[in-house]
């Protein structure tokens, strides 16, 4: 089975509702750097994670995957985790069940991924009853146990207060230590500096600026992330 | 939970039960129905044959109707003209006379035509026409209905023209018009059993009775299974065999309300 | 009025084993035709709720027309269908409970249908994008979001009894109102009230709107219960 990556957007452009939200942005997504997406409210952030996901369709481009089944080889985190009204282990188990994993597997998996993330504990718990950053870690768990190529998260712990925010990086980086690809869209330069390797700028749906991490944080190429930088850091 | 579940169970089992003996459909007429004749009647038949009588009770009309289509195996109605276009058609086998009640005239204990205690319904019609007095019809094609609007014609009087606002048509069961009728104090045209069943009546009493042409005969009739191949024939012709035997019309006679006949038999041998 | 109501009541506690039977065949007849109209029903309005074709928008409109539907009209409709002079005279099956299920699945089925179809995709509106992304499609995606919301679904088959149970067109017709038969409540209130006995029919008109208050008060408390539990 080739790897799917690199992930091609070859002048993806993307307009709803009489507008554009992404304009002819074309790059490519190499395997290894963690990529993080970054941009003011409104840059298209979301909506470019969605394009590469596969769940809008552009409007002109071409989204192009290298190997064969991407679609089951990647996997979503949203800002807001949706869970089943079932147990934990439960809502992991129908992930795998999707994915086509035969019986006895899909348990010993989920139990995997529970243990992995840390919620071995609540296993039987109702998922929905789970706090806001257990949740977001059973939508971990729930990515894990399909060990996708590339893990799509849309800022994840923006809902989350800084013990949990912790806890989902610790899990992040675990994905990252096991070579999945992650893409990941925040709000907080802090976040992007412990876990990005590189750094992709939206402004106004254009790709303003791709830069190493290391080269970003000085000081950012082009004058529109200087000024977002800017005003995310007042003191910078 | 568990209460309701053995309710259902026990009401599937006796629906079940019921279709496993042989029964028959008979269609007949709500007025018949009400009169509670068929609470009386049907016990012994089903006792001495075995077979269970199953009346779908409706306007005359309606009955014949379902005759004609085949949802009944006979048909127990009185409107002797419909009744032989019936079988003249090629619906029934042959129509047999059973027994007779009477129409009553019913009317407020006020009495604004005055038309109380006469015998005769044709003048009594007349003068409720002339003053416009309200008067209650069913207008469903029933029996009653039909035996109504012959006594118009009999009073001269072209009902479709000269019916106003005083001449309401219910388009319903004897049971609604008698309920419509009290009401609104109207006159009204009515089978004696129901009457003597009713028990809304308000500030109704009989006006007119006992006028010949007051007399209402009922007919049986097998619905003819040479269009019909799936009608029960046996269980048919032994229910009309029996209602019109000396056991049947003995049970029609003997059937009262207050120690009042409603029904008496008349089946020619 | 009042001494109607007392009345009544007294006549309906005596009333014993034929009222029962009645109050039997009634919950039997309904109860059945809601569990068919939920089993065809609710998968059918999730379907249409999730999926994309052409002429969705007309569907959805006539779904929600057909809730309406009289019952003596649908009644009449399965009548003929039913009659021995109809297509499905054969099965012999017009006057009998039966008839009188069908009629009524036919009756509540859009109804069922109709709140199936605005819960899921209500509810698809939060579920779609996790769901696609976990790479489930089409109908399964639809019957995993009515699975999840099942207890608000109770709204909707409760919808379809509360129909059932008081509707008297539709078993009047198919049914024949046979005494011992295929004689329910609601027929029996329409027999007592044309015989004029109306204290009676008011009695039973009681005891019917307490039957159904107790079906409701039951599936509220399950649905209280489970989602306190599931969240």
């Amino acid at each position: 089975m080739s790897a799917i990556l690199p992930l091609r957007l070859e002048d993806v452009t993307f307009a709803a509702g009489g507008r554009i939200i992404i304009e002819r942005v074309s790059l490519a997504l190499e395997a290894g750097p963690s990529t993080i997406l970054l941009g003011a409210n409104g840059a298209g952030k979301s909506v470019l994670m969605r394009l590469m996901h596969g769940l809008l369709a552009p409007t002109s481009g071409r989204v192009a995957w290298s190997g064969e089944g991407a679609r089951r080889r990647q996997a979503m985190v949203f800002q807001r985790p949706v869970m089943l009204r079932r147990s934990a282990l439960a809502n992991v188990i129908y992930a795998l069940e999707v994915a086509g994993i035969e019986g006895a597997e899909r348990e010993r998996l989920a139990r995997e991924a529970l243990a992995e993330v840390g919620l071995t504990d609540v296993a039987q718990r109702p998922a929905r009853v789970l706090s806001g950053g257990e949740q977001q870690r059973l939508a971990l768990a729930r990515a894990w146990a399909l060990h996708p190529e590339v893990l799509f998260l849309d800022e994840p712990t923006a809902n989350l207060d800084p013990g949990a925010t912790r806890e989902i990086e610790t899990v992040i980086k675990a994905f990252d230590a096991a070579g999945t690809k992650i893409v990941m869209s925040t709000h907080s330069l802090g976040q992007a500096r412990r876990l990005g390797d590189e750094v992709i700028f939206l402004h106004q749906g254009r790709l303003a600026e791709r830069t190493p991490i290391e080269r970003f944080f000085p000081q950012p190429a082009s004058p529109e992330a200087a000024a977002f930088v800017k005003g995310e850091l007042p003191w910078a | 939970m568990g209460m309701i579940l053995r309710v259902l169970l026990a009401s599937l089992i006796c629906a079940t039960a019921q279709a496993q003996s042989g029964f028959i459909t008979v269609a007949s007429t709500t007025s018949t129905e009400q009169s509670g004749l068929f609470k009386h009647l049907l016990p012994p038949f089903e006792k001495k044959t075995g077979f269970q009588v199953r009346v779908v009770a409706l306007g005359t009309g309606q009955a014949l109707d379902m005759g004609k289509r085949g949802d009944a195996d006979v048909v127990f109605v009185h409107a002797k003209a419909l009744e032989e276009k019936f079988v003249s058609e090629g619906y029934g086998v042959k129509r047999f006379e059973v027994m007779y009640n009477d129409f009553v005239l019913v009317g407020p204990k006020s009495d604004p035509a005055k038309v109380g205690g006469t015998k005769d319904i044709v003048a009594a019609l007349q003068k409720i026409q002339a003053a416009q007095a309200p008067f209650a019809s069913r207008g469903d094609k029933s029996g009653t209905h039909f035996a109504e609007l012959q006594l118009w014609k009999a009073a001269g009087i072209d009902i479709e023209k000269s019916k106003g606002p005083w001449y309401r048509d219910t388009g319903s069961g004897m049971g609604p018009t008698l309920n419509t009728a009290s009401g609104m104090n109207a006159y009204a045209l009515t089978d004696r059993g129901t009457w003597l069943s009713f028990k809304n009546r308000g500030e109704l009493v009989i006006s007119v009775e006992g006028d010949q042409r007051l007399f209402n005969q009922y007919g049986v009739i097998l619905v003819n299974p040479a269009k019909h191949p799936h009608v029960k024939k046996e269980p048919g012709l032994a229910f009309i065999d029996w209602i019109v035997s000396a056991e049947g019309q003995a049970a029609i006679a003997g059937y009262k309300i207050g120690g009042e006949q409603l029904f008496f038999p008349n089946a020619t041998r | 009025m009042l001494d109607a109501l007392l009345s009544g009541l007294r006549l309906v506690a005596t009333l014993d084993l034929r009222l029962w039977e009645i109050v039997g065949l009634s919950l039997a007849v309904s109860l059945s035709a809601v569990a068919l109209a939920s089993i065809l029903g609710l998968p059918l309005g999730a379907a249409i709720a999730v999926g994309r074709f052409p002429g969705r928008q007309a569907v959805v409109v006539v779904l929600n027309a057909l809730m309406g539907l009289p019952p003596v009209v649908v009644g009449l409709f399965i009548y003929l269908l039913l009659s021995r002079a109809g297509p499905l005279g054969q099965l012999g099956l017009l006057f009998t409970p039966q008839a009188m299920v069908i009629a009524q699945t036919v009756l509540v089925l859009p109804i069922i249908a109709a709140l199936s179809r605005q819960s899921v995709e209500d509810a698809w509106r939060e579920y779609e994008e996790q769901l696609r992304s976990l790479g489930v499609e089409g109908l399964r995606g639809a019957l995993t979001v009515l699975w999840d919301i099942r207890f608000s679904l109770l709204t909707a088959v409760l919808a379809g009894l509360g129909r059932a149970s008081a509707e008297v067109g539709a078993v009047m017709i198919v049914g024949g109102n046979i005494d011992g038969v295929t004689r329910v409540m609601t027929t029996t209130i329409a027999l007592e009230t044309s015989k004029g006995d109306l204290p009676l029919a008011l009695g039973l008109g009681i005891v019917l709107i307490a039957i159904v208050l107790a079906l409701n008060a039951a599936a509220h408390l399950v649905k209280d219960a489970a989602q306190r539990r599931y969240g």
